[in-house]
């Protein structure tokens, strides 16, 4: 049982995430995140230039952490993404959200939905029904298994990464563990 | 860190008795047939301990399903608490580790008197009142939940053996 040891990813990368980058990269970095969370608006595109930086060397994974008892709008932008899987726009409606987070209502997001061309029907429907509030909520609980503490939280490799995340300390931690030396 | 030594699984959980409105007082005894997840944190309102508590308030149902009852401590006055938890809607009970300060963070090893705060301590006690798990985790250092639920799910597995 752990004492002082790291956090480590307990449901490993597989069929059902969403994720960019060759599956054989010698980097998986795993962001739980909330698109009601400014900090995870901070890192948005931290991550997106670490993406462009490493290239080929990184497989990024995004799982839902939606922190309902303070962000009233997460849940519904979380699904909102599932949805959007759904029709083949995961990584698009992603971006879009945190693009566009000031405005997180229903409304909010059938516009972001609208805006990379999505059915607005089909998502305020799957909206309105809770369609993707379990697949949600499982992320949501394997990241709790998992030691998430807050969000965003990175795994790099499938242990908890508690350091910095700027561009500069991320970007450095991240080649280190590319080249083995981590 | 100073020199704090969270008392380790195998120990009998200390009672107390604190105050976590101005006019209630949770007793450690009262729980006895329960799981009791103690959770120490320094400060009401400091950005780590707010995720800290909103993610155990999120969390539970899950700490229901494994029986178990979570109570958060610090040395923060009862007002403090009750506009704390009516601030980041927490409804589990916060208790005051106030007077005298620190006496029940002290008694389970993790009064960092330094600072006159509790470190940021995780105890998992089972349904006889003894201590299951305990952790410390850098003062910075949102601990998150995995811990907790893997010593309540060998709580469970012991119980059904």
């Amino acid at each position: 049982m752990r004492q002082t040891a790291e956090s480590t990813l307990r449901t490993p990368v597989g069929e059902r995430d969403h994720r960019q980058g060759p599956a054989n990269a010698p980097v998986t970095l795993v962001e739980y995140g909330d698109y009601e969370c400014s900090f995870c608006g901070e890192a948005y595109p931290i991550v997106k230039h670490v993406q462009r930086e490493m290239g080929d060397t990184l497989q990024l994974v995004f799982r839902n952490f939606p922190l309902t008892a303070v962000h009233p709008h997460a849940q519904q932008a979380a699904e909102a993404a599932e949805s959007a899987a759904a029709q083949g726009k995961f990584w698009e409606m992603h971006d879009a959200i945190y693009e566009h987070q000031d405005d997180l209502s229903t409304n909010g997001l059938l516009d972001i939905g609208a805006s990379i061309g999505l059915d607005r029907a089909t998502l305020e429907r799957d909206l309105a029904s809770g369609k993707f509030e379990d697949r949600v909520y499982e992320d949501f609980m394997s990241g709790a298994r998992s030691g998430v503490n807050g969000t965003p939280t990175f795994f790099i490799n499938g242990v908890r990464y508690d350091g910095n995340w700027d561009f500069d300390t991320l970007i450095a931690v991240l080649r280190e563990v590319a080249s083995g030396s981590r | 860190m100073t020199n704090m030594k969270p008392l380790p699984a195998g120990t009998s959980a200390p009672d107390f008795e604190l105050k976590s409105t101005p006019d209630q007082s949770v007793c450690l005894h009262d729980f006895r047939g329960k799981n009791v997840v103690l959770v120490f944190y320094p400060a009401d309102w400091s950005p780590v301990c707010s995720d800290q508590l909103a993610l155990y308030q999120q969390l539970l149902p899950e700490f229901d399903k494994l029986d178990a009852e979570i109570l958060g401590i610090s040395v923060d006055g009862v007002w403090s608490h009750l506009a704390f938890a009516k601030d980041r809607n927490i409804h589990f009970p916060l208790l005051s580790d106030f007077n005298p300060r620190g006496a029940v963070a002290s008694a389970y090893g993790v009064f960092d008197e330094s600072i006159g705060e509790s470190g940021r301590a995780l105890f998992v006690i089972d349904n006889d009142g003894d201590i299951a798990w305990s952790y410390l985790s850098p003062s910075g250092v949102n601990p998150g939940a995995d811990g907790i639920f893997d010593a309540l799910e060998a709580l469970q597995v012991k119980a059904a053996v």
